[in-house]
């Protein structure tokens, strides 16, 4: 190794790297704007001002159950609910202006009381879905089935309604075959005193029937996110930074790779192997300068995300450091693992940036891993740049310590370790 | 100083290089000649250690360069086909960058380089980057990047590649120079006028085999004919070439062009003799010019083809 030269091409690189303006917009500004957006779009669920999602209803019945209903739905913060004709709904459906249209059937009130009871004939509600939305379809139905079961039981054990339909079962139970004697006591048994007991409700609190009363949900849901402290809010502009910067850092990487195989088409190459310089001067230089190109990256744009939208290294700062070095190494590594199997500049530029959105997509840079189904989530630790992007949000915003940023350290420099030695192995030193 | 021998060298089917041998002693500018793809970068890329042959052996003041950080090394500069600058940097830094790469620092580096930019005269262009520089500029500041670590052997490969001739003359200048202060230099070069401006022996590579190793005069000696005649006349004077090469004094004649090509020894006493012959025939002679036999007739003489189109 001969320092003199080393620092030199060392040098060099980062001399050419910031006095190629687009190089620089690449890799310092496209990462922060993107992520800037990513952030925006996935840390606004964190507010509770998540969108509502727009919804229609259509009132075939107009009872006073499907009314209550209506009432309910349309007061949920999760709906942003109309109520209009069915041709309407379906129509705004089919535009995708409203994800989910609720058809409440003709009859539904009393047929859903007297089912209450006795099953039977249910009536059915019709759910009208935009196709390119099921995960709001589940969320919509999970309210629906709510809203009904608490609206109908209210009627059912309060509602003019439901005392019409305990009626009318009473009397069917005399003349019905169909249900064991023993089971028609009882029902007899339960229904007697529901009504014995809405009388003594009605005495007890003058004019009250329609309210209160009925079933509700047996438990409510109590959000919190799960984060290093009761203050701290999970911030997704950091996850966003994370993902951005690794992206925008490994193609940094690739174009010092291309930069290698650009000598060759000069008389560059010719004149560096001309000089007395061993190969690990010569390629380890190129890798260290890359290495350090992506540390000032990472170092400026988490310092924006810092100063822009506080984001913070809530874990170890040590654990943040390493990570960053080591990935910064791989980049490094990858960049002579790109020049080593690259035959023509043009065809390894497509080729590595293709294999590189590759990488970032699977290790979560743009959706986070944890969103993945299992088998994707085991299968993507073979890929570096998860290591990397967990390693970061283990170190920011999950505010966890160094020896949770420790495998991930170990796996980059793994990584940095065997893209490096078969860049070596690979590299054509001579043209043949 | 430098020796090869049977070197050899093949890409895929093709044999470039095929027992190559020639040596070359202090002080000697030697031309590497031959047409475009006769083997000469091949040949100087093993000698300047890029290529290893696959068979034979190179010799650098007895020893052979033994790894990429063989300081025998140190002796070579090498000045590639191609131009090997980094464009954005400016000519300083990229000799300064060049020095480096051979250990050279601080004032050391300071000297080699502002001495290599005197000679090439780009001092007062040593700022700007070298994308701004013309083409002949560029060529002069490639040359200067191999000169830093003031090497023994100083091997061009066809250094003046797409250059104006007001810059060709002034690269010719600083070789001349270069060759003054007692450098070896081996020039590889397609252009004649080139070798023999400033060779003192040529090696004439073919098919990448040696045709031809010798001084300028011994490779003169061996043509037919010393002066070319060039005679333009009235009619057709295909059917005169056969009688012109019966007079006396007369080594070759052949139409050319149009023209009659006439090979004479003695110039003066052979155009006398051809122009009396025409006179003598009634053929009107419309213009007549004579040169000195050229390495292009060599050349030709050597392989039966021109140098430019083989
Ligand atoms: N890297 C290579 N791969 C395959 N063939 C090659 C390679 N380099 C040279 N050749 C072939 O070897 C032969 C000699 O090439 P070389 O470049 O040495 O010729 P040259 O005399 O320098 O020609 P020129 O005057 O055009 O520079 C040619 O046929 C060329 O096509
Ligand atoms: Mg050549």
């Amino acid at each position: 190794m001969n320092p003199t030269a080393f620092y030199a091409l060392f040098r060099k690189d980062l001399k050419l790297f910031f006095s190629d303006k687009r190089a620089v917009l690449m890799s310092f500004a496209a990462p922060i704007l993107i992520a800037s957006f990513f952030g925006f779009l996935f840390s606004g669920s964190s507010k509770g001002d998540a969108a509502k999602v727009p919804a229609a209803a259509v009132d075939l019945d107009g009872s006073a159950v499907s009314k209550k209903l209506l009432a309910a739905l349309a007061a949920d913060k999760g709906l942003d609910l109309k109520a209009e004709n069915l041709d309407a709904a379906r129509e705004r459906v089919r535009k995708g202006k409203a994800t989910v249209a609720v058809v409440v059937p003709k009859g539904f009130g009393e047929d859903a009381a007297r089912a209450f009871f006795r099953g039977g004939l249910k009536p059915e509600i019709g759910v009208l879905y935009d196709p390119s939305h099921t995960a709001e379809l589940g969320m919509v139905k999970g309210l629906l089935t709510q809203h009904a079961m608490e609206v109908v039981s209210a009627e059912v054990f309060n509602g003019e309604t439901g005392r019409v339909v305990r009626r009318d079962t009473l009397k069917e139970l005399e003349t019905t075959k169909d249900l064991p004697a023993g089971e028609r006591v009882a029902l007899k048994d339960l229904l007697g005193s529901l009504d014995r007991f809405q009388a003594s409700q009605s005495t007890a609190k003058p004019g009250g029937t329609g309210g209160g009363g009925g079933m509700s949900m047996p438990f409510a849901m109590l959000e919190s996110a799960v984060t290093s402290g009761d203050k701290i809010e999970y911030n997704g502009f950091a996850h966003a930074f994370a993902g951005m910067g690794v992206q925008f850092i490994l193609f940094m990487g690739i174009e010092a790779g291309i930069s290698i195989l650009l000598l060759r088409q000069t008389g560059l190459w010719k004149r560096l192997r001309a000089a007395p310089l061993s190969r690990s001067t010569l390629l380890g230089s190129r890798a260290a300068s890359a290495a350090a190109i992506a540390l000032i990256i990472l170092a400026v744009i988490f310092a924006f995300a810092r100063l822009v939208f506080k984001v913070q290294v809530l874990g170890s700062f040590a654990g943040f450091a390493g990570v960053c070095l080591a990935f910064a190494f791989m980049t490094g590594a990858y960049g002579l693992l790109i020049a080593a199997l690259g035959r023509t500049p043009e065809a390894a530029r497509g080729l590595a940036i293709f294999v590189t959105l590759l990488m970032v997509m699977l290790g979560g840079a743009w959706i986070p891993a944890f969103v993945f189904p299992g088998w994707l989530q085991k299968a993507t630790l073979l890929v570096p740049t998860r290591w990397a992007v967990d390693g970061l949000d283990a170190m920011t915003w999950r505010g966890l310590g160094f020896l949770d940023a420790l495998p991930a350290i170990l796996v980059l420099l793994g990584f940095a370790a065997v893209f490096g030695a078969v860049a070596v192995w690979k590299f054509r030193w001579q043209e043949d | 100083m430098f020796q090869a021998q049977n070197l050899k060298k093949r890409f895929g089917a093709v044999q470039a290089v095929d027992g190559v041998s020639f040596a070359i002693q202090a002080g000697e500018t030697v031309g590497l000649l031959g047409p475009n793809g006769a083997g000469k970068t091949t040949i100087v890329s093993m000698i300047a250690g890029l290529l290893t042959p696959d068979s034979g052996e190179i010799r650098l003041e007895g020893r052979a360069i033994a790894s990429d950080t063989d300081p025998v090394k140190r002796a070579i500069g090498f000045v590639p086909q191609d131009l090997a600058l980094f464009e954005k940097l400016g000519g300083r830094e990229n000799l300064a960058l060049f020095g480096a790469l051979y250990g050279l620092k601080g004032a050391e580096l300071d000297r080699a380089v502002d001495m290599a930019l005197g000679l090439v005269g780009l001092a007062d262009r040593q700022k700007d980057a070298v994308e701004a520089y013309s083409g002949g500029m560029k060529r002069r500041l490639n040359l200067a990047a191999a000169l830093l670590h003031d090497p023994k052997l100083l091997i061009l490969d066809e250094p003046t590649v797409g250059v104006d001739p007001q810059s060709r003359n002034a690269i010719f200048d600083n070789l001349e120079a270069l060759k003054q202060r007692g450098l070896t230099l081996i020039y590889t070069t397609h252009y004649m006028e080139e070798a023999e401006r400033l060779c003192d022996r040529l090696v004439i590579v073919d098919h990448g085999r040696v045709l031809k190793d010798g001084t300028l005069q011994s490779l003169y000696a061996e043509l037919p004919a010393a002066n070319l005649l060039e005679v333009e006349i009235e009619g057709d004077g295909a059917p005169l070439c056969e009688g012109l090469r019966c007079v006396a004094g007369v080594a070759s004649a052949e139409l050319r062009a149009g023209r009659l090509a006439v090979g004479v020894d003695n110039l003066a006493m052979g155009s006398a003799a051809v122009l009396a012959w025409l006179a003598a025939r009634g053929v009107p002679v419309l213009h007549l010019a004579s040169e000195r036999a050229t390495l292009e007739a060599v050349f030709l003489n050597l392989t039966g083809r021109s140098l430019r189109d083989a």
